[in-house]
């Protein structure tokens, strides 16, 4: 608790900072809204036009979309930061961190927060609300309470999917680009139907970084319907699993990176 | 007594990559080699040594940012690495190269967060805060953003963050380096009090032997990764006697200045270096009545000499 205590304290520091130049706050805030609605303009035209692709319509697509986008830019949020881990690292200030009593994950994390990422999460939950009041299967008190159990669970993959990329840091300074091959290609990926994709990239996607359980597994658990790529059915029901799971290595790893870290010279 | 900094056999090695990719090699480099030495609580302890010598790495192990290669550390009875973010509620860091404010903030707010990463009772906060405040002379820039703070001003503000939590030791890598000399004798002078007052324990690293002279009864001298020298100042001085050297900037080129008191050692046109042996106000003083003299300038010895010397004695 006292570790969420200091995130909000450190976040509002820095949203103060943040705010002492509030229309350039406001503008960069809108440019992210505006790119986000961009995205979501992107998908409507492209459903209607074809009407189904993969076997997936309009609202189901949007789901999905909306899905990813939400549990993505929920973990922008709150740990969009740990991609600079190498930059901290460079310039010592990662040293400063390792000597407050308080979490370094926790510190890298709220660095530099920024209030105008929230211009990314409002779209993407209003693209999810539409989705689920146009949703086609009936709710049940169960239906109800999965949909905040699902996008938690595909935040805290994405975090750690996150804090793993910025571990390569530790090895490599300037891992930067290849860790965010990974994490925003794969935010690109899982925000359309993996059926799209074909079977190969779905596996991958299950099975070695677990994006599916963000967005693909969570629709098809919402919407009832059978995997179309004959995957197993259980794996709907996985997604608080795999992300406690990779929770778990995410810190494992975390403090493997720490363990092997050496500073930097002067 | 007990210790409260404790080394043995302390050593660290870096393994360095160079080279192009493809036959990139690796190389292990020992910055620290069998270090060991005992701190006591209330000492106040000056580590010296030429660039590279290995000063950062060992304060890095001191306080649990890298893990020992070889050897063993304790201090304030913890083993820094397991225990990192429990030793960091009981001593200060300052790192004279960069800083632990927040660059975007004013200098209260940045004060302010530190009491609640390091859980300070409100009322011990205001309290020392005011202490801090009028010592350091802080309140004419209490409320400016750090990033606008001179380096002097920012120094003090970071001596001021790395205190509230009134830690018993404190551990400053190069303090004073970049800083005016009125800046420098202010903290100089702020962490004698210290020590004197709250019996704060303080190991410092340096290049300045004006820091050491002022401040530290005992110095440890590191060379290459080794301790050359552990011992009283006095002690560094008959090991290692590092003469002040008095540059004579004369209005014409001369003859090598002959003076009492004094060696001339290097001539450079109208420029001359005199090693001093004497009292140095006099030999100024015979220097400008036989000669027309443009700037006398006095330097002290500097770190390099002093363990260049070290090493020549033996
Ligand atoms: N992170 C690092 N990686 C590789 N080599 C390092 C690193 N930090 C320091 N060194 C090397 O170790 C030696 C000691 O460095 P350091 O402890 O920073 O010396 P000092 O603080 O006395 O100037 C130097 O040769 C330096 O190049
Ligand atoms: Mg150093």
């Amino acid at each position: 608790m006292s570790a969420v205590a200091t995130y909000v304290r450190l976040a509002w520091a820095w949203t103060r900072a943040l705010a002492q130049y509030p229309a350039s706050l406001a503008m960069l805030t809108a440019a992210q809204a505006v790119a986000t609605v961009g995205e979501l303009a992107a998908l409507v035209f492209l459903f209607g036009h074809a009407g189904r692709l993969g076997g997936f319509g309009l609202h189901e697509a949007l789901l999905v979309y909306g899905l990813a986008g939400l549990a993505f830019t929920l973990a922008d949020l709150l740990m969009g930061s740990v991609e600079r881990l190498g930059e901290h690292i460079r310039t010592g200030a990662f040293d400063v961190m390792l000597v407050r009593p308080v979490p370094a994950l926790l510190q890298v994390a709220v660095e530099e927060f920024s209030p105008r990422r929230l211009g990314k999460v409002v779209p993407c939950a209003a693209a999810l609300g539409w989705a689920l009041a146009a949703l086609p299967a009936e709710w049940t008190p169960l239906r109800a309470a999965a949909v905040p159990v699902l996008v938690a669970s595909g935040t805290v993959i994405c975090c750690s999917v996150w804090v793993i990329g910025a571990c390569l840091q530790f090895v490599a300074l300037d891992a930067r680009e290849a860790a965010n091959a990974v994490t925003y290609g794969g935010q690109a990926m899982a925000q359309y139907p993996l059926a799209v994709y074909g079977r190969d990239v779905a596996r991958a996607a299950t099975y070695v970084v677990p994006l599916a359980f963000v967005s693909w597994q969570p629709a098809l658990y919402l919407l009832e319907r059978p995997d179309p790529l004959g995957m197993p059915e259980w794996l709907r029901f996985a997604p608080p699993a795999v992300a406690a799971l990779l929770a778990l290595v995410a810190a494992a790893v975390w403090r493997a990176g720490l363990r092997r870290y050496r500073s930097t010279g002067s | 007594m007990e210790a409260v900094i404790e080394a043995e056999g302390l050593g660290k090695d870096y393994t360095v990559a160079e080279g192009p990719l493809p036959r990139r090699r690796r190389r292990r480099v020992s910055a620290v080699r069998d270090v060991s030495f005992r701190v006591a609580p209330g000492e106040v302890v000056g580590y010296l040594g030429p660039n590279g010598a290995g000063k950062s790495t060992t304060l890095k192990m001191l306080i649990g940012i890298l893990a020992p290669s070889a050897g063993r550390v304790r201090v304030a009875g913890l083993e820094p690495v397991r225990a990192r973010t429990r030793l960091a509620r009981r001593i200060g860091v300052v790192f004279g190269q960069r800083t632990t404010l927040w660059w975007d903030l004013p200098l209260r707010d940045s004060l302010a967060l530190t009491r609640h990463l390091y859980r300070v009772p409100r009322a011990d906060h205001a309290r020392r805060l005011a202490e801090l405040t009028e010592v350091l002379e802080l309140g004419p820039f209490l409320a400016t953003p750090v990033r606008q703070l001179s380096l002097g001003q920012r120094m003090r503000g970071d001596l001021a963050a790395a205190l509230l939590h009134a830690p018993e030791v404190l551990v400053l890598d190069e303090p004073t380096i970049g800083l005016d000399v009125v800046s420098k004798t202010a903290i100089r002078e702020f962490l004698l009090r210290l020590n004197a007052e709250r019996g704060t324990t303080i190991l410092l690293t340096t290049h300045d032997l004006g820091d050491v002279q002022r401040l530290c009864r005992r110095v440890m001298v590191i060379d290459g990764g080794r301790l050359a020298f552990d011992g009283g100042l006095a002690g560094l001085h008959a090991v290692a006697p590092s003469p002040r050297t008095l540059v004579v900037d004369l209005a014409a080129p001369a003859a090598p200045i002959a003076v009492a008191g004094a060696r001339t050692v290097r001539v450079e046109g109208p420029r001359q270096w005199l090693e001093l042996n004497g009292n140095p106000a006099r030999v100024i003083a015979q220097v400008a009545a036989d000669h027309e003299v443009a700037d006398i300038t006095l330097r002290e010895p500097d770190i390099e000499e002093v363990v260049h010397r070290i090493y020549a004695g033996r």
